[in-house]
């Protein structure tokens, strides 16, 4: 990978690291308070359900942990066990879309 | 503390390969590590390897490992640095190549201030010929306190000998190279900022850097590679979310 390859990663994993601060607290808080008086099933489905701004909101969330991640850990590999290269790049990039991936179909499952 | 009769210093020899041989040497008040190994050359083995220089911590290269730290030999007092028992323990400095006992060879160490462009480009003579006039610095601007505050490096390479990302990625530049960087483009009659920044990004530049600051810990000149090595991820950071480079 390119230096300014390189930079770019750097600079999506500060980008949103400021995203997962804020994200964390507002997932925190939502927890917290919906768990206030029992947690069901039905209480959940009828916040989310049909919510853009919800959908939104875990979108976003799950997109910028996964990339965050997947970053993070193509760092660590890289000094603990000297795993660099395009193959591992692609594969460390896979690994953050396909974990996203995850986290939005959850959040799809709750909207739709 | 009070100072043993005699010190009884373990220095390596050999290359990568080697082993400790040990010495016993006379303490005397203000003593000064490089003493201690002068002493052994001189006076008890002659074809112990070391090197150094100007002895007033000026040029540099009496560098060594103490300890198991990194340290500029010429200024460090024993009775700062010994053991109650009066053990010494040195070693050439770590993440070079080992030329013979303790002396390490810096060349990959300058290798990198040629690669991430450690080297003043005046802005209006590319060719390296002398500018037409004068450029006005104020001592007082904010690039110029920045590149003050680094200008001061002696090249000991103590600070690259204690970075653990250089012992992670070879390839690593280093704080040093990343801080003569840091002045550079911070010096205003310099031309090269553009090519210097892509020199320094990436992998192996400013953006594998932990800032755990052992390098800032260590130098003995108190400079501060790591906010250099910040300095450098900032303007990167602001330059590339807003497609300026």
């Amino acid at each position: 990978m390119s230096t300014r390859g390189q930079t770019h990663l750097w600079v999506v994993q500060r980008v949103t690291a400021m995203i997962l601060a804020v994200a964390v607290l507002v997932h925190l808080v939502t927890i917290i308070g919906a768990v206030r008086g029992g947690l069901s099933a039905a209480e959940i489905l009828g916040r989310t359900r049909g919510n853009g701004a919800w959908f939104a909101f875990y979108a976003v969330f799950a997109l910028s942990a996964g990339l965050h991640g997947a970053i993070g850990l193509r760092n660590m590999a890289a000094e603990t066990i000297g795993l660099r290269g395009r193959g591992a790049d692609i594969a460390w990039l896979a690994i953050g879309l396909v974990t996203a991936g995850f986290g939005i179909r959850a959040a799809y499952g709750l909207f739709a | 503390m009070a100072e043993p009769a005699s010190l009884k210093v373990s220095v390596w020899r050999g290359g990568e390969q080697g082993d400790f041989a040990r010495y016993e040497v006379p303490a005397r008040a203000n003593q000064t590590v490089l003493d201690v190994v002068t002493h052994i050359q001189r006076e008890l083995d002659p074809s112990l390897a070391y090197r150094f220089a100007c002895r007033v911590g000026m040029c540099g290269s009496c560098a060594m490992t103490v300890n198991g730290r990194a340290r500029w030999t010429c200024r460090t007092h024993v009775r700062k640095v010994v053991g109650a028992d009066g053990e010494l323990e040195l070693r050439p400095l770590a993440n070079l190549p080992v030329i013979r006992d303790l002396a390490a060879d810096l060349a990959p160490f300058f290798d990198k201030w040629q690669r991430a462009q450690g080297r003043f480009q005046p802005k209006d003579a590319p060719d390296g010929a002398v500018p037409e006039d004068f450029v006005v610095v104020p001592p007082a601007s904010k690039a110029r306190r920045e590149a003050d505050a680094g200008i001061e490096c002696i090249g000991c390479a103590v600070c690259y000998a204690s970075c653990d990302v250089v012992a992670w990625n070879p390839d690593y530049l280093g704080p040093a190279a990343l801080n003569r960087a840091w002045t550079l483009v911070n010096d205003v009659r310099d031309g090269a900022h553009g090519d210097r920044l892509d020199a320094v990004a990436g992998d192996a530049g400013c953006h594998s850097c932990h800032s755990t600051q052992s390098c800032t810990e260590r130098c003995p000149k108190n400079l501060d590679p790591s906010s250099a090595i910040a300095g450098l991820k900032r303007r990167l950071f602001w330059d590339t979310l807003l497609g300026r480079r």
